[in-house]
């Protein structure tokens, strides 16, 4: 897609977000108006962000697809790394019966989060990073999508032997880039159920702790507090900063059940490549746009 | 600044009006218009956009077909739409007053099956996957279909394939058809080829300068399916989406993109990217003369990636 016609979309979002200023001034709430139009943003944003100041910022980058192709699954990131002294970042679909996805709380790890997410139907998806300040940050994308990712019943149940297989962890820690962050990939097993399915109680992960093991220790590096809308088997891509004396990462986690996660993912080898960045990548080459 | 403000607020004014009259157009009787090309002797085809499914072309994106024998007409794929399938019954009628012989479906996705309604006085002919595949997804599809097409769709409902079919050679009257059961693109895909006129129907396992989907795709029984077809003796091929040509340049393309694809997202996965910076990753330039490129590539994206993603992560407790 080309620039004019980015620029001319967000023209044509200033100029209705104008008229409906125009015609209801008085149901305004405060602070700026939507970019994305929704609904439920006003609600969400006194659910959310309480009393705190928050801005739209383009600074923060969401990215997920237009068009939902699995509902049950929909790729989401949320990159702040372009604001200074992020502590919070969360995700919301404004439309889902549970719009918060997840508080990641990235302590020294870059204020990067991937995950798949569950998408009930088209809606905004937000990212929002909270800095230092108190200051929210928020940015945001539309996805269509046909109905029912968060009322399916999981893959899972359809296997037997499913409730064996709870709590495997799959993982991968890349070594430290140029920007000094070490891509971690985490994948669990869990039916990470969200109770909408008649008669089958809610069933998710709700935390997610890495840390370094050392001989001084084991500091946390980031913490993910996840909910009902993070897909089944859940995926989650972050940049953590293992301390140099780290001989392995450890993961934590619990679920709503009371049942525990936990796994130890070595380091990479000595001859492992640092994980790729689209940011190398030039675009130039590309087509299809 | 404020001038030219406003002048693109003006401009979407005016697209707003002309879009409003546009919807008013589309108001009236909706019609696929349907016009047989005759591509070889007995043998037509009604040439479908290469687009995805829109309003607009009521998910008019296949090139459904029809050979006339002298024991009746035999047809090919049944179109999107109830209105598809009765639309292509009337303009065979036009063609000849011969009766419907027998109508093949090539696979599960929906504009191969939906307008079978219009036919359901004859066999309709399928692999057993293909029948397994509607009997368990048809509803969804169809659901799915009228999303995306709207009105299009209206009275549309699933028709099971009746007649279950293996591979075969059938003899239609002067026509000796060859039933080619393969799987990759689906896990059920039945290419046609008339030995008597060297007209290939290829089904989904052949895309001509219209990007593969893959909501049912193995990449690698896929590249084995396009050797399949490698190795027929053909005059005219014919995708289900996209250009006939006398020649199979298009078997090539297909298996460059596939191979592209399947090797692009292994390596990204292997590289630490992650599935949502996958969908922006760059696409070569040779692949701009496929239609709705980077669309596809997204959907299949999330096709194939979670599988290829889980494969490769290892197990840690």
């Amino acid at each position: 897609m080309s620039n004019s016609v980015i620029r001319f979309r967000s023209a044509l979002c200033r100029g209705g977000v104008l008229l409906l200023a125009t015609a209801a001034p008085a149901v305004a709430g405060d602070g700026p108006a939507d970019p994305l139009g929704s609904v439920m943003w006003e609600a969400l944003r006194d659910q959310y962000f309480a009393g705190a100041p928050v801005v739209f910022d383009g600074r923060v980058k969401v990215m997920a697809p237009t068009s939902a192709e699995d509902t049950r699954a929909v790729p989401l990131s949320v990159d702040a790394t372009a604001l200074d002294r992020v502590v919070e970042l969360v995700a919301i679909a404004d439309l889902n019966p549970f719009p918060l996805v997840l508080r990641y709380h990235p302590g020294t790890a870059s204020p990067y989060i991937a995950t798949r997410i569950k998408i009930q139907q088209a809606t905004a998806v937000r990212g929002a990073a909270r800095t230092a300040d108190g200051v929210w940050h928020v940015s945001g994308v539309l996805v269509d999508a046909a109905g029912g990712g968060c009322s399916a019943p999981p893959a899972s149940y359809a296997q037997k032997d499913w409730a064996d297989h709870v709590g495997e962890v799959q993982a991968r820690l890349w070594p430290a880039g140029d920007e000094g962050t070490a891509r971690l990939r985490l994948r669990i097993r869990h039916p990470n159920d969200t109770g909408l399915v008649d008669g089958i109680p809610a069933y998710f992960i709700e935390t997610l702790s890495v840390s370094a093991q050392t001989a001084g220790g084991s500091p946390e590096l980031a913490r993910i507090d996840s909910l009902e809308p993070v897909s089944e088997n859940p995926v989650f891509s972050l940049d953590v900063r293992p301390p140099p004396d780290a001989t392995a990462l450890i993961l934590r986690g619990r679920d709503n059940q009371g049942g525990e996660i936990r796994a130890t993912i070595p380091m990479p080898p000595p001859d492992a490549r640092p994980a790729m960045s689209l940011k190398a990548m030039d675009p130039l080459r590309s087509v299809g746009q | 600044m404020r001038a030219s403000l406003l002048r693109r607020l003006a401009l979407g004014t005016a697209l707003t009006v002309g879009l409003l009259s546009g919807a008013a157009l589309a108001a009236g009787p909706l019609t696929y218009g349907l016009k047989p090309t005759r591509i070889a002797p007995d043998t037509y085809v009604f040439e479908g956009s290469t687009k995805h499914f829109t309003r607009s072309n009521g998910g008019n994106i296949l090139n459904a077909g029809f050979i006339v024998t002298t024991d009746g007409v035999i047809v090919i794929q049944t179109g999107p739409s109830r209105r598809y399938g009765e639309e292509m019954r009337a303009a065979i009628r036009r063609v000849t007053d011969k009766p419907i012989r027998k109508v093949f479906i090539s696979n599960l996705h929906p504009d191969y099956w939906l307008g079978s309604q219009a036919f359901t006085d004859v066999a309709i002919a399928a692999l057993p996957g293909t029948i397994a595949g509607i009997e368990e997804e048809g509803r969804g599809i169809a659901d799915n279909m009228y999303r995306l097409v709207g009105d299009w769709m209206r009275g549309t409902e699933v028709v099971v394939p009746t007649e279950p079919v293996l591979g075969s050679t059938v003899k239609f009257g002067d026509h000796t058809l060859r039933l080619i059961p393969l799987h990759g693109h689906t896990a059920a895909d039945l290419m046609l080829l008339d030995e008597t006129t060297g007209v290939l129907f290829t089904g989904g396992v052949v895309f001509c300068d219209r990007t593969p989907t893959t909501p049912h795709a193995t990449v690698a029984d896929w590249l084995a399916e396009l050797d399949a077809v490698e190795a027929l003796d053909i005059r005219l091929l014919v995708p289900n989406h996209g250009h006939i040509r006398p020649d199979k340049a298009c078997v090539a393309q297909t298996r460059d993109w596939l191979t592209w694809l399947d090797g692009t997202l292994r390596r990204a996965v292997e590289n630490g990217l992650d599935m949502a910076d996958a969908l922006e990753l760059p696409i070569p330039e040779r692949f701009a003369v496929l239609d709705v490129l980077r669309e596809e590539y997204r959907r299949s994206v999330a096709h194939l990636w979670p599988k290829i993603e889980q494969d490769s992560l290892p197990r840690v407790n």
